[in-house]
């Protein structure tokens, strides 16, 4: 009995060893993983895990956001309008419809996968700055649009009276943190595939891929959709969760704020934009339980963190201290522990 | 009513005329967006206000002190954090809103977020085509023409203004020229900042003043280079007299719908650059090495 156990964990067990502890980058991230899914056996803080969710939620945000402007170089400094778009079309479809949150929300994504095209066919003709600042322009005139149908919209109140997710704390924790750990994994899944490549590549040289005879076109709307997405899934989540979908949510400062968690934590890598949620969301929240001086200055406090990690690692946290910890084989392009003086595949001497 | 559109629409044309002239010079040598453009706006409009009415000092000496000081910190700014990540462009954006946050947080802490307001530099009103029109608003019209007359001298007479437009055009020719480049792009933060002062000191009378005034002339600023074309004065210009018009036209026309009006003058440019993707007077960047 006990053989036939140990012969089924021996594989998981050699995967994990081989493939994971090998690496503290991705050992981290599991028992980083594991620690989020533990965390309600040790509090029961409704507080405490609200601010966890919220970071969750917005770990999925900044994710998309690296999946379209991290990979592919399409600058989108209006990545609110997504999450806007998808939480506007779940609540209006809960309210109105009496929806359930299981089917209004992927609804809602869609909607947002809708607004990816709407953004991202006439922006295909714009690069660089022009489209940085054209894309900047859709939420804010979305806003203008939901303030002019106040009836249907709610204007400046939103609307509210959302169905819950789940009826319990513990509940929602668990289905968003299940959620954003799956999404994150499926995000950094596409980005490692043939497509992330592909969408790599756009960054680097849009000419060379259009000569290698890729469609871009297609692979930067199919970005467009896929950011739209993965955003609409956190619009959709976080109205449900605050039971409220207000017009703060097309704001500009959450556009700046989703750039702000992806490159604090370092772009093009989907883990380092997740961290840099998972650690200033909860990092303002703490700041504003401080003493009174120190709660009404929170957010100087965190804009000069991040101005000073990002003046001294300006790739990003996570990617930074990933570089110190590892090191990529020069012939193999396997990465390392960087304690290691050989290729752990190929043997190579590494420097 | 018409006359009024034209004296109200002209004043804020000047105001954005100004900010995005800065803007886009610092775009066109440095390539940065510098989204702290108008924080230092409200920064040289707080430092007049503190200057004139709580230390007394003089108007304009404050308003001297005042630009000066904002110029002498950008510049500071750009020497010792935005020039050392600009290299990572997404980097330098963040940076960039990382300071506008830290200066309206830093006034929101001094200042509380009331509103605040300066005397006018020059009192009393006349009558012009049957509106009244105050003294401020024709000295802002007649500073902002000064002031972009100026520059267009500096730019195309000098050769400091020699050496800014072959940097924009290309940098490692400019270099190889012996124009040194990096102190060229100081120079260059320092009018830009000083322009952005500047249009601080000329709506510091005109608007109230309260900690979060950076966002609405922001996006305005950002609307105005795309429209007219990022690195081009002339289409600062243009871009600055049709949104500013669109603005007010909403205001005046449809007060029920004044909130309309970013969301007008931001649709106006959207179709703009879907038809000329380069905006109006802009310089196709498809050779960018």
């Amino acid at each position: 009995m006990i053989g036939l156990l140990g012969s089924y964990l021996r594989r998981p067990y050699k995967e994990l060893k081989g493939e994971v502890l090998v690496l503290p980058s991705r050992t981290i991230v599991v028992v980083f993983c594991l620690a989020l899914l533990l965390l309600p056996l040790l509090t029961s803080d409704s507080y405490t895990l609200r601010i966890f969710i919220l970071a969750g939620i917005f770990a999925i945000l900044a994710a998309s956001w690296d999946l379209l402007s991290g990979y592919t170089g399409q600058m989108n400094l209006g990545h609110a309008l997504f999450f806007g778009v998808a939480g506007y079309t779940s609540a209006l479809l809960n309210t109105n419809a009496g929806l359930h949150p299981g089917l209004s929300i992927p609804i809602g994504s869609i909607a947002a996968v809708v607004a990816g095209l709407i953004v991202g066919i006439p922006c295909l003709r714009l690069r660089g700055p022009y489209l940085a600042l054209a894309t900047l322009a859709f939420p804010l005139i979305l806003t203008g649009v939901i303030f002019a149908v106040p009836g249907i919209t709610g204007g400046e109140l939103g609307i509210s009276g959302l169905s819950v997710l789940t009826g319990s704390r513990v509940g929602d924790y668990y289905l968003i943190m299940v959620l954003a750990l799956v999404l994150g994994f499926v995000m950094w899944k596409i980005c490692n595939s043939k497509t992330g490549l592909i969408f790599h590549a756009l960054r680097e040289d849009e000419v060379a891929v259009r000569a290698s005879g890729i469609n871009t076109t297609r692979y930067k709307l199919l970005a467009f959709c896929l950011s739209g997405l993965f955003a609409g899934v956190a619009g959709g989540l976080y109205v449900h969760f605050m039971r409220i979908a207000s017009p703060s949510s097309l704001e500009l400062m959450l556009s700046f704020q989703v750039i702000i968690w992806a490159v604090f934590g370092g772009i093009a890598t989907i883990y380092g934009p997740m961290a840099g949620a998972f650690v200033l969301v909860p990092l303002t929240e703490y700041l504003r339980n401080m003493p009174p001086p120190v709660d009404e200055m929170r957010m100087l406090i965190i804009a000069a963190i991040i101005l000073l990690v990002l003046l001294f690692m300006p790739e990003g946290l996570v990617s930074r201290l990933r570089d110190r910890m590892e090191k990529v084989c020069p012939r193999c392009k396997i990465r390392n522990i960087a304690s290691r003086h050989e290729c752990r595949i190929c043997h190579t001497a590494l420097d | 009513m018409i006359e009024a559109v034209i004296i109200n629409g002209l004043v804020s044309a000047g105001v954005y005329a100004l900010l995005a002239t800065g803007f886009s010079l610092i775009f066109g040598a440095a390539r940065i967006i510098n989204l702290a453009h108008t924080a230092f706006y409200m920064l040289a409009a707080y430092l007049i206000f503190t200057l004139a009415t709580t230390l007394g000092l003089n108007l304009w000496l404050s308003i001297v002190l005042g630009v000066a000081a904002v110029t002498f910190l950008g510049v500071l700014t750009y020497r010792f954090i935005i020039a050392r990540v600009r290299i990572h462009d997404t980097t330098t954006l963040i940076v960039t809103i990382a300071i506008t946050i830290i200066i309206q947080e830093v006034l929101l802490i001094a200042y509380g977020g009331h509103f605040r307001s300066v005397p006018a530099m020059v009192a009393g009103y006349t009558e012009l085509l049957g509106v009244r029109v105050t003294y401020q608003s024709l000295l802002t019209l007649g500073v902002v023409l000064a002031v972009m007359l100026g520059i267009w001298l500096i730019l195309m007479k000098t050769r400091l203004g020699t050496g800014i437009r072959s940097t924009a055009q290309d940098r490692e020719v400019a270099n190889l020229m012996g124009i040194n480049v990096p102190r060229i792009e100081m120079i260059t933060m320092g009018l830009a900042v000083a322009l952005a002062a500047l249009a601080g000191a000329l709506v510091a009378p005109l608007f109230s003043l309260e900690p979060h005034m950076w966002t609405h002339p922001l996006v305005m600023v950002l609307a105005v280079v795309i429209l007219g074309g990022l690195g081009s004065i002339k289409g600062s210009l243009m871009g600055a007299v049709i949104l500013a018009f669109s603005e007010t036209l909403v205001v005046f026309y449809a007060p029920a719908g004044a909130y309309l009006k970013g969301a007008m003058a931001l649709t106006i440019m959207l179709l703009v650059i879907l038809l000329r993707p380069q905006g109006l007077f802009g310089v196709s960047f498809e050779e960018e090495r």
